[in-house]
């Protein structure tokens, strides 16, 4: 699985959704992501690709999508 | 080391449910309980300020022990007026004019930190009253905040005499962090402004890690404290502490079904509930914990003394 796929089965597991959101989609205004989901959204992505995200870079809007979420891991994920 | 020596709260009489604020807010009421665990919140009249929510609950904690009172520490992120803020005109109204009172308006958090000072100065009242209601009722509504917040007071009393029993204050992490300040504010004017993805972030996080912190420092495991009071924020939020230590959640004292969010008030207002039934051996330890706007944080440790 490339990075994107991974990134979407993470919010899939998480939210309990079926269907995969579009990249550029809002996972808050979407309904996929509540405060408690985006919080262990970002706890599963921690694990998934061995990182750690420190408090000063947990914004929502660096996890709003997919493609944001993305963008994060290329910097951040070795 | 100081000890709190005892402690005491206020609840307005009424009562407002889940099925009440739904028709208000045109929504379910089973879908406010399922965002944050309330069920029902107090909400003080109309005319009844924080200085009278607050003198209550100090009385109710100075009849279970009245003693000599060198300082109180007020707080309130709800209080009515911009100046002065409620301490003096408590003081007098406990007949403790003359002694020196402190503001601190710090939200959520305010009563963690008067704790943490008190035990550091002794003999002091740490009071939190807070009439939220006020604020989360404002226009526009924002369901979010509206299902969240009560009214009311709790109050506990340091003491730095040696000899005294209660729970022995044995050591606090306080910390604050203004990069997320806009995140939960209130101004003078309009409605609470609250990025609640980002308190829960944050505060899923940072609430666990100043507990871990202090307990370590204290060679103090998680799964040995005997009873954690946190600010009753959400429920869902507590659970969450209570899984990040891998603690049983009832360890966690929670009255948040029916008090709601009282702000800084939470936390003394359960630990005050908790306290007339807890039956703690001696050496047994108490954890108390906050986070609010700011973002303030922080955790208390205390020891029953023999």
């Amino acid at each position: 699985m490339n990075t994107q796929e991974r990134v979407v089965a993470v919010i899939k597991r998480v939210s309990r959704q079926d269907v995969a959101p579009d990249p550029e989609e809002s996972l808050f205004e979407s309904g996929y992501l509540d405060s408690f989901g985006l919080t262990d959204m970002v706890s599963e992505l921690e694990k998934e690709f061995g990182i750690v995200v420190p408090d000063s870079d947990l914004s929502p809007r660096r996890f709003e999508s997919v493609s944001k979420i993305e963008a994060y891991l290329q910097k951040h994920a070795s | 080391m100081a000890s709190i020596v005892s402690f005491g709260r206020y609840l307005p009489e009424r009562r407002l449910g889940n099925h009440e604020l739904a028709t208000t807010l045109g929504c379910e009421a089973a879908w406010i309980f399922q965002s944050c665990g309330i069920e029902e919140r107090r909400v003080a009249r109309a005319d009844e300020s924080v200085t009278d929510m607050a003198v209550a609950a100090a009385r109710d904690c100075l009849v279970r022990a009245d003693r000599k009172i060198d300082l109180l520490i007020v707080s309130s992120g709800s209080s009515e007026n911009r100046f002065p803020g409620p301490a003096a005109g408590i003081g007098l109204r406990l007949g403790l004019a003359g002694v020196p009172a402190i503001d601190l308006p710090m939200a959520s958090a305010g009563s963690l930190f008067a704790l943490a000072l008190a035990a550091r100065h002794g003999n002091t009242l740490v009071i939190a009253a807070e009439k939220m209601s006020v604020p989360a009722s404002e226009e526009p509504l924002d369901r979010n905040i509206a299902i969240l917040f009560g009214d009311g007071a709790g109050v506990c009393l340091v003491s730095s005499d040696p000899r005294e029993p209660g729970l022995e204050i044995v050591d606090s992490v306080l910390h604050s962090d203004g990069t997320w300040k806009d995140d939960i504010r209130l101004g003078w004017n309009g409605p609470i402004h609250m990025n609640g993805l980002s308190v829960i972030m944050q505060a899923s996080r940072k609430i666990p890690a100043a507990i871990q912190a202090l307990l370590l420092r204290n060679a103090v495991a998680p799964e040995s404290v005997s009873a954690f009071l946190m600010h009753q924020a959400n429920q869902n939020l507590i659970d969450r502490v209570a899984r990040a230590l891998n603690v049983p959640p009832d360890r966690f004292y929670s009255n948040i079904r029916h008090c709601g969010n009282t702000s800084s008030a939470s936390m003394l207002i359960a630990a005050s509930e908790w306290h007339e039934t807890a039956q703690l051996k001696a050496g047994a330890y108490a954890c108390f914990a906050a986070f609010g706007a700011g973002f303030h944080w922080g955790a208390v440790l205390a020891r029953q003394k023999s």
